[in-house]
């Protein structure tokens, strides 16, 4: 079985009295390490899928297996621990906790575990070398760009170590320089850290990051490929 | 779970100062219940404070069989006379109770003060009571000592004032205290000039000290097997309840129904703003969950949060009453007696803990909506800012 695995899913939302079909019988296999992007146009599914691979939403039918865990078959409060151990979130607009510093959103993770005061510090500095922005431990996220921001929220994904990274157009709301760099970022972390990242994006350029890229419309995957590399 | 529980409070709880303006209205809307509350609960353990202050269990007032208030009473000289003989009676004050009309110190409108006509024996019967200015009056003379509160609700009451009474001028010879009960609402006269002053012949009740409380048993078996006396013994406590009963009552009811009506708008209050804390913090809490946290530590760590607002909000709402009304004197007319009764104010720490109680109940139900809709609310919803 595949790291990551999608049989015949279907995601439907109820909008009103009407159905909206949002993913149709997608089946999807994934290896560990990999980095995919997925693109298409607004309402074509990607997020719902990502949010299915994130644990973070339950299909309407068909299995959704990640990491050897069948999503579906758990509770919620299994999926919150399983999140935490397993995936790392990278939203687009950061969802830092804006009165806590750069190293409190980085540790935040970390209250979910074991680990004491120091140690957590400590861990949560290692990610933020990571992500080269140690020096700004103590500032706020108001007191920081949005790239910086964004960095931030990638140190927080990774300081747990999971496997997984989703990443929700984590480029979408920064500057084409800053998004260069949080796409070099991700890179480091799928080729040195061997993170599996699963990112979704509007932008081909930011796609070309990735290992492979999948086309979603309409809630069916209609293209695949492999990226050249990005230059 | 409790160390996530704890951990989410403490973040919850550094973050208030950042939520200042919001958590202020919900501090305020509760204080503001709780000192109304506060206030009036304090107004009717003043009144009950000065009815029933000073009451002994071996003191015993004597009315006439099927009287329920002085007033309405009447004892005669021979029944006296005879009373004073039985057992258990270690001393005796027969009493006239009437009222009298008096202006009031603040409106100058004529209000009933009551004058009561003690005998020689009413200070060695309620041994509180001491003169704390000029002097007692002399038997027989047209002489009055008027009670502190009495002397500061009415005017004309200043030691070496006369006032008229009935037909003649009486002196007000001096000032006394009674350890805050309502004889500080009183002027007190001679028993035998007070009779004559009034055209009457008996007395209207009997004050008397027992030799012990234990003796209250055996003078009122005294009383009720001798067929010369159609009177009724009430221990001072019971009678002082009673006389306190109705409008103790009628200032608790209001008092009670205006907290309700006013906690029920702070509750939707508290819920409103309760609501706008949690929504402005929608996509903090979806990430809070996303990254792992379970829904049951953010539900307590927004209750806990509302009930720690509720608290300071009763404090500051109790520390405002105790601070404008603990001790603040006023008059009403205490309807059992028909006359103008003085008391003060009392924030007692029984009112205080009802007060917080309050508050922490509106602060408990109107967290607990917001805290249930804010941790179930699918995360991908609360991501969005839905």
């Amino acid at each position: 079985m595949a790291f990551i695995e999608l049989n015949n899913v279907v995601k439907n939302y109820a909008k009103g009295s009407e159905v909206v079909h949002v993913l149709q019988d997608l089946n999807l296999s994934l290896e560990a390490g990999d980095f995919l992007a997925l693109m298409g146009p607004s309402g074509s599914g990607k997020s719902t899928l990502l949010n299915l691979i994130g644990g973070i939403d339950q299909p309407t039918a068909g299995r959704v297996v990640v990491a050897g865990s069948e999503l579906g078959s758990m509770s919620s409060s299994q999926l919150a621990k399983w999140r935490s151990e397993s995936i790392g979130f990278v939203f687009q607009f950061y969802n830092l906790l804006p009165f806590l510093t750069a190293q409190r959103n980085v540790e935040l993770p970390l209250l979910l575990t074991n680990l004491n005061g120091s140690q957590r510090k400590e861990n949560a500095m290692t990610a933020l070398r990571t992500v080269s922005l140690d020096d700004r431990a103590k500032h706020k996220p108001g007191e920081l760009s949005g790239g910086q921001q964004q960095r931030v929220a990638i140190a927080r994904a990774i300081v747990a170590d999971p496997q997984i990274l989703v990443c929700d157009e984590p480029t979408g709301d920064l500057d084409r320089q800053s998004a260069q760099e949080i796409l070099a970022l991700l890179e480091i972390l799928n080729e040195q850290f061997k993170k599996t990242i699963i990112m979704v994006t509007h932008d081909p350029l930011a796609a070309e990051h990735a290992k492979n890229i999948l086309h979603l419309d309409k809630g069916v995957l209609v293209e695949s490929g492999q990226t050249e590399v990005a230059t | 779970m409790i160390k996530q529980i704890f951990k989410i409070s403490l973040m919850n709880l550094r973050n208030l100062p950042s939520r200042f303006g919001i958590s202020s209205v919900v501090v305020v809307g509760i204080g503001g219940v709780v000192g109304v509350l506060v206030a009036i609960l304090a107004m009717a353990s003043g009144f009950e404070s000065a009815l029933s202050s000073g009451a002994s269990n071996d003191r015993v007032i004597l009315l006439r069989d099927g009287s329920t208030d002085e007033m309405a009473s009447s004892i005669s000289q021979a029944e006296v006379a005879l009373i004073e003989t039985l057992p258990g009676v270690a001393a005796l004050s027969p009493e006239l109770y009437t009222v009298v009309d008096v202006p009031k110190m603040d409106t100058g409108t004529y209000a009933n003060l009551i004058a009561r006509g003690v005998g020689t024996g009413a200070f060695e019967v309620r041994p509180e009571v001491e003169i704390v200015a000029g002097r007692n009056f002399e038997p027989g003379r047209t002489e009055i000592i008027a009670g502190a509160k009495a002397a500061t609700e009415f005017r004309g009451l200043d030691v070496g004032a006369e006032v008229p009474l009935r037909d003649s001028m009486w002196r007000v010879v001096g000032h006394f205290e009674a350890a805050g009960s309502a004889y500080e609402s009183e002027i007190w006269l001679d028993f035998p000039a007070a009779l004559n002053a009034f055209r009457r012949n008996s007395a209207t009740s009997l004050r008397v000290r027992l030799d012990s409380p234990a003796s209250f048993e055996e003078l009122t078996q005294a009383i009720e097997s001798d067929p010369r006396l159609q009177v009724q013994v009430i221990s001072e406590p019971s009678f002082m309840e009673r006389q306190s009963a109705t409008l103790r009552q009628t200032i608790k009811s209001f008092g009670y129904a205006v907290a309700v009506i006013m906690a029920i708008g702070a509750l939707f209050a508290a819920l409103n703003t309760m609501y706008t804390a949690v929504s402005t913090r929608t996509i903090e809490i979806a990430t809070l969950r996303a990254i792992g946290f379970s829904s049951v530590p953010i539900v307590v760590s927004v209750m806990i949060e509302a009930v720690i607002l509720a608290i300071l909000g009763g404090a500051l709402g109790a520390l405002f009453s105790y601070v404008i009304f603990n001790g603040f004197t006023v008059a009403t007319l205490n309807p059992a007696a028909f006359s103008q009764v003085a008391f003060d104010f009392n924030v007692s720490t029984e009112i205080v803990y009802l007060g917080m109680t309050w508050a922490i109940v509106i602060g408990f139900f109107g967290g607990l909506l917001p805290a249930i809709s804010a941790a179930y609310i699918p995360i991908t919803t609360a991501l969005r800012g839905e």
